[in-house]
């Protein structure tokens, strides 16, 4: 155990940004913190790194308290969202400045100050740039020299606000998986921020899915894709077809629905609320079924269906083009569900339920 | 200082004739108000000859009110600066009660005329002042001193270096200075390596502002001075005295040096305006 964060709280004035984080890092795992926009990631990121200190709870780092702490002694490399280099400083020296504003006596020579950052620069690739400035590079080196400016002080610890968050989409992916190269290959524990699920199921070891100040689900990516922890998490992740179901002996049932696939689950009887991804309903020509097709629409590879039934309920469902061949206008439709998440309770759930932490089960990966 | 051809490029065609009436009346209006009359302070002052030139400026009290302005402006100058800073990165950073009003108090001196703030230092510091018995007792002599005069002299400059400093910091946002936080930097070393740097520009033009302002303070200077000849006199009021005296040459030497200072300092100014920019 590496990194152990307890009940964390953080108030900015009224707004309660953090409601008791407990979350534990592993030495050598890359976690991400994913949430949406004001959910607390970059705060929650700041008091890791010292920039912040929290209202209540405990943070430590291989059992020293940490919260005691300056940042400098916590010895962590953060790169901040805007990258945050110092523009008056060749590449070189914004790599340097952690070695350089050392104490005289545990300072580096000028040469091996120099070695260092040659090393780095070579392993960063971004070899060329060394006497260039800020200015001169684009997004993408620029997020190459602040990794390398936080790498040069070896940190304990990685910290990565959105680090691809400025970036277009082709300079996203080619530095994603660069930055999960570098991490293989320096072992560094690192924790970085992002909004973007993609991003966050590709990179990391493990997901930390956040909303509201609170912390909804950790998992492996697998794990939170295919067994969201709270509806929460299941819209967020694009199950976003909520259709009132009726548990019964733990499986689901609705008036047109084929449920048969979904695994028994432990639900007390009674009603039920049942998440699915538009991808995965396949409406299937059925004369007896109560729903009827309304629109179709290609976007090319998939065909967008959308079905109504007579009291006015709506589904959205996406098939492969071949799959809707026999599909049309108006014709009666039963839909088949493939994959889904069932949360008891009736439908019109709160948006973003409130959760106290004791609640929240850490998924074991 | 004469306006730019832009209006006039997007004007209608018509109007061409409106524009350059404008612009001639501007550029008679600077040469009447600003041009001749700097020009006039040096042919005034050479009239009689370089030789006389010299010697009015070798006078001794002139000489002595060089000197004394000089001294208050290379006292003023670090004075200015540490404010100034401090105030600029406490505004800029942090959020506390009395932000705004600070803010204000800053601003002040910019609001107030000099001779209130002159008339102020009196009603302080001065025998019947509030503060006069005790400083009287201690023997401590602020007004008609040195010290009077760098004080009022700091009250009428110490806007100017917070004043560009502030909207900068503000605009640069702390996360270069919590990024070198982060990578090991004592407070000190944010500072001379992060903040500073990235504020000099603009340090410097406010600097520049502030000692202009500085030598060439007349009405706050001229109340808590005293105007002694060859003691409080500074270079303004030197100025004012000889040409009370009619010594018109006298006068005119005196100023020609005010002026060339300013001059120096609109060169600078633009200079540095260029890179902040
Ligand atoms: N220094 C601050 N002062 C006041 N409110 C803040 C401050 N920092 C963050 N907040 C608020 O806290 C909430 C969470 O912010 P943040 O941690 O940046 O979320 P995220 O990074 O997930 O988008 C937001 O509503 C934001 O407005
Ligand atoms: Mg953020």
């Amino acid at each position: 155990m590496t990194l152990a964060i307890s009940h964390l709280a953080r108030r900015f004035g009224a707004t309660q940004v953090l409601r008791g984080i407990d979350l534990q890092v592993r030495q050598g795992e890359l976690i991400a913190l994913l949430g949406p926009s004001g959910s607390g990631k970059t705060t929650l990121l700041r008091i890791i790194a010292g920039l912040d200190w929290p209202d209540a709870g405990a943070l430590s780092f291989d059992g020293s308290d940490w919260l005691a702490k300056s940042a400098a002694e916590r010895r962590i490399g953060f790169v901040f969202q805007h990258y945050a280099l110092f523009p008056h400083m060749t590449v070189r020296d914004n790599i340097a400045f952690g070695l350089s504003v050392l104490p005289r006596a545990d300072r580096p020579g000028k040469a091996q100050i120099a070695a260092t950052v040659d090393r780095l620069l070579a392993f960063l690739q971004i070899g060329g740039l060394a006497d260039r400035y800020p200015a001169e590079l684009s997004g993408g080196q620029r997020q190459r020299v602040a990794l390398g400016r936080a790498m040069a002080i070896e940190p304990r610890v990685l910290l990565l606000d959105e680090p691809f968050g400025a970036l277009d989409a082709q300079v996203r992916r080619d530095l994603r998986r660069w930055l999960r190269g570098v991490h293989d290959s320096t072992g560094t524990t690192t924790v970085f921020v992002t909004h973007d699920q993609e991003e966050a199921f590709e990179l990391a070891d493990r997901v930390v899915v956040m909303n509201g100040g609170v912390i909804e689900q950790i998992g492996k990516p697998d794990e939170i894709y295919d067994h969201p922890a709270t509806p929460f998490v299941a819209r967020f992740l694009g199950l976003t077809v909520e259709l009132p179901v009726t548990m019964r002996a733990g499986r689901a049932h609705a008036a047109g629905l084929d449920l048969t696939v979904l695994p028994r689950r432990a639900i007390p009887d009674g009603p039920a609320t049942l998440f699915l991804r538009p991808a995965d309903i396949l409406p299937v020509p059925d004369p007896e079924a109560p729903f009827r097709v309304t629109e179709m629409a290609t976007t090319g590879a998939l065909l967008r269906i959308v079905a109504e039934d007579d009291t006015g309920c709506r589904i959205e469902s996406e098939v492969p083009r071949r799959d809707g061949r026999d599909l049309r206008q108006g014709q009666p439709v039963g839909l088949r569900a493939v994959a889904g998440q069932i949360f008891p309770g009736s439908g019109q759930q709160p948006a973003q339920p409130i959760h106290t932490p004791k609640t929240l089960k850490e998924a074991r990966p | 200082m004469t306006p730019a051809a832009a209006p006039a490029a997007l004007a209608p065609r018509q109007d061409l004739r409106t524009a350059n009436l404008l612009i001639g009346l501007a550029v008679a209006l600077t040469l009447f108000i600003v041009v001749v009359p700097l020009a006039y302070i040096f042919w005034r002052a050479l009239s009689e000859g370089f030789a006389v030139f010299a010697q009015n400026i070798m006078a001794p009290d002139t000489l002595h009110a060089i000197w004394l302005t000089t001294v208050v402006a290379v006292i003023t100058l670090p004075i200015n600066l540490v404010i100034g800073i401090s105030a600029a990165w406490l505004i800029a950073r942090f959020t506390f009660p009395g932000r705004k009003l600070l803010l204000t108090i800053i601003e002040l001196p910019f609001s107030i005329s000099p001779i209130i703030a002159g008339v102020c230092y009196l009603l302080l510091y001065g025998r019947q002042g509030l503060l006069g018995p005790a400083l009287a007792a201690g023997d401590i002599k602020i007004l008609f001193a040195l010290p009077g005069i760098v004080l009022v002299t700091l009250f009428v400059t110490s806007p100017f270096v917070a004043r560009e400093v502030l909207p900068l910091m503000q605009a640069q946002g702390s996360e270069q200075e919590q990024a070198a936080l982060t990578l090991g930097a004592s407070g000190w070393q944010v500072f001379r390596r992060v903040t500073l740097p990235n504020i000099r520009w603009a340090l410097l033009y406010g600097a520049v502002l502030a000692t202009a302002r500085a030598v060439g303070e007349f009405g706050a200077v001229s109340v808590v001075s005293g105007a002694i000849r060859g003691q409080t006199n500074t270079l303004p009021l030197q100025i004012e005295l000889l040409f009370n005296d009619l010594n018109i040459v006298g006068a005119f030497a005196a100023a020609s040096t005010l002026t060339l200072i300013a001059l120096v300092v609109l060169v600078l100014k633009t200079v540095i305006e260029g890179r902040t920019r």
